[in-house]
């Protein structure tokens, strides 16, 4: 029971990070209808932003308290902001001129923008591991005492209720953006009909361009997340990360928002559980069993729209 | 009137270069000028602006001079063109950045890479300058080109195709010539020990073309998006190695073997996700492959993990060894033993698996089953209405297509002596696929293209090290924007009343599945 | 009057097709004569493509049966098949409200995929063909002189080795209605297939159904929004209104009946009765 618990904490803030990510992936595809694969390379370029900034500013976890997180906060925010730009860049530079093209172009201008990031990375950040100290250290004990008594400890840390948090709130803030500004009926216009929505006034490049920009907010979001909760990155995160998270957002419906949310989560949940119970080594095995089974049964994800097939 | 002109267009040149620039400051300051490194106490950052005041001067200077110089208003240049000229201005910066450093590095001492490494300002900047103004030279050339051909109309275009009809005809059959006389001129060129690079790099190439062409029946012809197709690579390549290891069979013997057990594997991981559409297939394959190689990793008893599986048997000529023995292929044939013997079998081995792929595939196209995958990626729900049974049809091509990916598996086992999972990572398949889709979907002659293009290419800047998968990264990029439906595009028809005459592109469907 | 009762090469009992909320065919039931046209008419929304898409099984029915009895004797039951075998065994084929030509492929590879099935089984499982065989090699000539039979009706053979795309719209519609006969129907489905013809087309078309019906052992269903072709070529006539069957026989007698004509502009289901009575029934 007790190590169910601190399994299920576990993976709920892995599956938090997972979730940021596949938000990028679903928005991207619900409105141009394809796999952007290099989100995941995005995503790491946002975590190394963040790495690169807490060494200049020297951030570690013997500041004050309140200073650890407004630098945090800030550090977040540049990130956010510095990701943005280069989500933006990928799309201007490798979506846009192949718009209204032929559907397999723009999956390999994906991947190949994904190689040239994570090279670009690789060569002007060098290959290696990079470590930080952990920033934010202690949390609850939640069940089992001090662990002298040789029961099982369960740790709720303070990162990882950061983590949950965070994503909870941007969650919550990113549906209410969709849902009630004119953006996001901008965005759910060009979804249903990209060529309408530009004849009746909406400012299609701009809104795809917007769409991008905010994927990779969130992405850099994932990406501190990330750095804090593991402590360490290298250029190839964006990799798998990405898989799971457009996993993850096959898997909760691809083109819905909380479904991304719920597949970031169940993909975490399985993740952890199967390593926790079964093996370490066949965890993406694990997630990855389910998604196909997922599928096979219920093709169009877990909160998707069934698409009817019009004859 | 035309200085207002020119004025004018100072201006928004001036302008728009400086968005560029600032844009590049903002993507790059941080990644290119602080770089953190691992010292004394954790990581320190490594500040180097030079070179990211060199890359916005850059990229300020080029978009300048190709505001004012390429991009005229008066030839108004479509986005497409816009990219793939910036994509080609960035990539001549980089060939002449290599060939600087390679050339002059050897003769005058001097490397740019090491430059930027010590921050080596002027020198820098001087090879940079050199680069934008090669970058400005080679796309204002193109574009000169463009303008020449442009004024000649839809009928001189008509008859240099016309005129080209007949070189399409003869070049399959001059490049497979060519295939076989490969290794003769190399040897009579360069020697037997000059040679065996570019016979090993033929062999590459070889291999990526017969790659290329298996994938081509699943994406090309059926239509269906597999990006796991390094699975059933994986699946030939340790069929054969474990056959070997735990029955001790030879190559020739696995060969049919590993096909078999690819095209199996292929229906039994096919017939579950075939039903799904579009980019849920890829987002399943690719996700099989995955699943493939952690279990080659993982699985250490059976498959040796990532330690691999060595000691693979090389393949004999009925029966001979290529050794130095008394019996082995020197000896029995008076020659002086030379390793480069067993390059020139190998490369033989894949030309003739690679040609038998390709007659395979040319001839299943012209076959019922064939044109069941080439509608299936028009429309499936006509194929239905047609009493096609689309589940077999999609199975066949997928079984299809893991064969000779299993093909080329065992070959490529069976060449290297040696395979782990490193080997069958994804952007094995992801490569690949950007063969199959930069040299035209279904398209035989585009694929031996694109491989000879990204392979070759990629291995011939071998020494660039880490600015080759950059440069190869980059190149797909601008090689799709430039051409989305690939190099070569047209469809020939499988059967022709009075004539065959190639179909273009634009009313050729690229399938959902 | 009921002729298409004694020997109907389709029959449909109580076929109701549900989506969600919404019924779009509710517990309709016809026969199809043999030999017959006959054309399913009834307003936008009527439910019409429904019924083809469960007599071809592209939609599973919610509730029904659906017979189809060949001039053999053999018959099937097909909402318990697949669609593909309900072309391929039930051979009943059809062509779609928004054409389906494969638009990349020439106009005789069309007609050659509509052959699929017999030259699947010539090449073996494509055993026979890679190897070039005569028996596959005579098949396939056998496949292409079918073909250009069926372009030479539709006039289509200086076109045989242009892209289906290229067509002009009318063209394609008779090319599909081509590919659909070269599988070799009973029963032949046509969805609209007027629609967007002129004139001229529109009688070729007509000149076009009557030859199938006459030299052809394939009986004839189609969905017309054309009343001067239905009344012109069609030997019955069934009109649906919200899914429901309301009226069912020969073309005079359809055309001059209250409920149709009600149906037709527009007036609410109680103002039936006020029109019927008008009209004098
Ligand atoms: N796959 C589906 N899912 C949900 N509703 C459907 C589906 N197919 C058809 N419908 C609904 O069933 C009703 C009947 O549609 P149908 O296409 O059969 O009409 P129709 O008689 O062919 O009309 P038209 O003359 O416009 O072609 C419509 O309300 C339509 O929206
Ligand atoms: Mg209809």
């Amino acid at each position: 029971m007790d190590y169910f618990l601190q399994q299920l904490i576990n993976g709920v803030t892995l599956g938090s990070i997972y979730g940021l990510i596949a938000i990028g992936y679903t928005m991207v595809y619900g409105i141009i209808g394809m796999i952007n694969f290099a989100h995941g390379d995005i995503f790491m370029v946002g975590s190394f932003l963040a790495l690169i900034m807490v060494v200049a500013f020297g951030v570690t976890a013997a500041m004050p308290l309140t200073l650890l997180i407004l630098v945090l906060l800030g550090i977040l925010v540049v990130a956010m902001v510095l990701t943005s730009v280069w989500g933006w860049t990928v799309e201007r530079l490798a979506y846009r001129p192949l718009r209204g093209s032929f559907r397999l172009a723009p999956l390999i201008t994906a991947i190949g923008m994904s190689i040239t990031l994570q090279n670009f990375v690789q060569l002007s950040q060098g290959a290696r591991n990079k470590p930080v100290q952990p920033l934010i250290s202690g949390g609850f004990t939640l069940m089992g005492g001090d662990g002298s008594d040789g029961s099982f400890v369960v740790q709720l840390s303070y990162l990882q209720i950061l983590i949950i948090v965070v994503t909870t709130v941007l969650m919550i803030g990113f549906t209410m953006l969709i849902n009630k500004t004119s953006l996001g009926r901008a965005q759910r216009a060009c979804e249903q009909d990209r060529k309408m929505a530009s004849l009746i006034g909406v400012n299609v490049d701009r809104t795809i361009s917007l769409t991008f920009v905010m994927g990779a907010a969130l992405a850099a979001v994932a990406g501190l997340m990330f750095l804090l909760y593991y402590g360490v990155i290298d250029f190839y995160i964006g990799f798998l990360a990405g898989v799971k998270a457009f996993t993850a957002a096959v898997l909760g419906g691809i083109g819905s928002l909380p479904g991304a949310m719920l597949g970031g989560l169940l993909i975490g949940l399985i993740e952890t559980f199967w390593s926790g119970y079964f093996s370490v080594e066949y965890k993406d095995v694990a997630a990855f069993s389910i998604l196909a089974i997922v599928l096979i049964f219920l093709p169009e994800g877990l909160l998707g729209k069934p698409e009817v097939e019009k004859v | 009137m035309s200085d207002l002109v020119s004025e004018s267009r100072l201006k928004a040149s001036f302008k728009d270069s400086g968005i560029a620039a600032l844009i590049t400051l903002a993507l790059s300051f941080m990644l290119i000028g602080m770089r953190t490194e691992i010292s004394i106490g954790g990581l320190a950052v490594d500040y180097r602006w030079a070179a990211v005041a060199i890359t916005v001067v850059v990229v300020f200077a080029g978009r300048m001079l190709l505001n004012m110089y390429v991009w005229r208003p008066e030839t108004p240049r479509t986005v497409t063109f816009r990219t793939v000229l910036l994509g080609l201005s960035i990539l001549a910066a980089l060939v002449i950045f290599y060939l600087v450093d390679r050339f002059l590095g050897a003769v005058a001492g001097l490397s740019p890479a090491r430059a930027i490494e010590s921050n080596d300002w002027l020198w820098i900047l001087l090879l940079l300058a050199l680069a934008v103004v090669a970058a400005i030279v080679a796309t204002a050339l193109l574009g000169l080109a463009e303008k020449r051909a442009a004024p000649t109309g839809p009928g001189a275009a008509a008859s240099i195709k016309a005129g080209l009809a007949p070189l399409g005809k003869w070049l399959p059959l001059a490049l497979g010539l060519l295939a076989v006389a490969v290794p003769f001129i190399l040897i009579e060129w360069l020697g037997s020990r000059g040679s065996r690079q570019y016979l090993d790099l033929a062999i590459l190439v070889l291999t990526y073309i017969m790659l290329g062409w298996g994938l081509n029946i699943v994406v090309g012809l059926a239509g269906l998006l597999d990006l796991g197709y390094v699975a059933f690579y994986a699946v030939g390549a340790y069929s054969f190695a474990l056959l070997s290891q735990y029955f001790g069979l030879g190559f020739w013997m696995c060969l049919p073997l590993a096909g078999i057990l690819a095209a199996c594997w292929g229906m039994i991981l096919g017939y579950p996700v075939l039903r799904l559409r579009g980019d849920y297939l890829a987002i399943v394959t690719l996700a099989f492959g995955e699943i493939i190689r952690v279990i080659l990793l993982n699985w250490y008893d059976f498959t040796g993990g990532p330690d691999g599986i060595s000691g693979i048997p090389r393949p004999t000529l009925f029966g001979i060894e290529f050794d130095r023995g008394d019996d082995g292929f020197a000896a029995l044939f008076g020659l002086q033993y030379s390793s480069i013997h067993r390059i020139i079998f190998l490369y033989y081995v894949i030309l003739a698996m690679a040609l038998v792929t390709n007659f395979v595939t040319m001839r299943l196209r012209r076959l019922p089953v064939g044109r069941a995958w080439e509608a299936l990626r028009e429309d499936e729900i006509a194929c239905r209405s047609l009493g096609i049974n689309t589940t077999n049809t999609k199975l066949s091509a997928f079984a299809t297509g893991a064969m000779f990916g299993g093909f080329a598996g065992s070959f490529f086992a069976t060449r290297q002596g040696f395979i782990s999972p490193e080997s069958f990572t994804f952007i094995e398949s992801a490569v690949i696929l950007a063969i199959v889709v930069l040299g035209g979907l279904g398209s035989q002659i585009g694929v031996v293209i694109a491989a000879v293009v990204m392979i070759g290419g990629f291995e011939f800047f071998r020494d660039l090290q880490e600015y080759r998968m950059l440069v190869f990264g980059l190149l797909m990029v601008i090689i799709m924007v430039w051409k989305p439906r690939g190099l070569i595009s047209t469809r020939k028809p499988t059967i022709g009343l009075k004539r065959r005459t190639g179909i273009s592109a634009d009313m050729v469907q690229e399938g959902q599945g | 009057m009921t002729r298409w009762k004694e020997n109907p090469v389709l029959t449909v009992e109580h076929l109701t097709m549900r989506f969600g909320g919404l019924v779009a065919v509710d517990d309709l039931s016809f026969d199809i004569g043999r030999g017959d046209i006959t054309a399913l008419i009834g307003p936008n929304g009527a439910g019409k493509t429904t019924v083809f898409n469960c007599v071809t099984g592209f939609y599973k029915p919610t509730e029904g049966r659906l017979t189809v009895r060949h001039s053999s004797g053999d018959s099937y039951l097909l909402e318990r098949m697949p669609d593909f075998e309900i072309s391929r065994d039930a051979r009943v084929a059809r062509t779609f409200q928004n054409i389906r030509l494969f638009g990349g492929m020439t106009v005789l590879e069309n007609l050659m995929v509509a052959q699929h099935n017999p030259l699947m089984s010539a090449s073996a499982m494509s055993f026979a063909g890679i190897f070039g065989l005569g028996r596959f090699r005579r098949a396939e000539r056998r496949a292409v002189e079918h073909a250009s039979y069926w372009l030479d009706k539709i006039d289509l053979v200086e076109r045989a080795d242009d892209p289906a795309a290229d067509l002009p719209y009318g063209d394609q519609r008779r090319l599909e209605i081509a590919r659909a006969m070269c599988t070799g129907p009973q029963v032949l489905c046509l969805d609209e297939p007027a629609a967007g013809l002129n004139p001229r087309e529109s009688a070729e078309l007509n000149a076009l159904l009557m030859y199938i019906r006459k030299e052809h052992d394939t009986s004839v269903v189609l969905i017309e929004h054309d009343m001067s072709v239905v009344m012109e070529i069609s030997d019955h006539v069934i009109v649906l209104d919200y899914g429901e069957k309301i009226a069912d026989g020969t073309p005079d007698a359809v055309k001059s009946d209250p409920k149709v004509i009600a149906a037709y502009l527009g007036v609410a289901d109680e103002e039936v009765e006020l029109v019927e009575e008008e009209v004098g029934l």
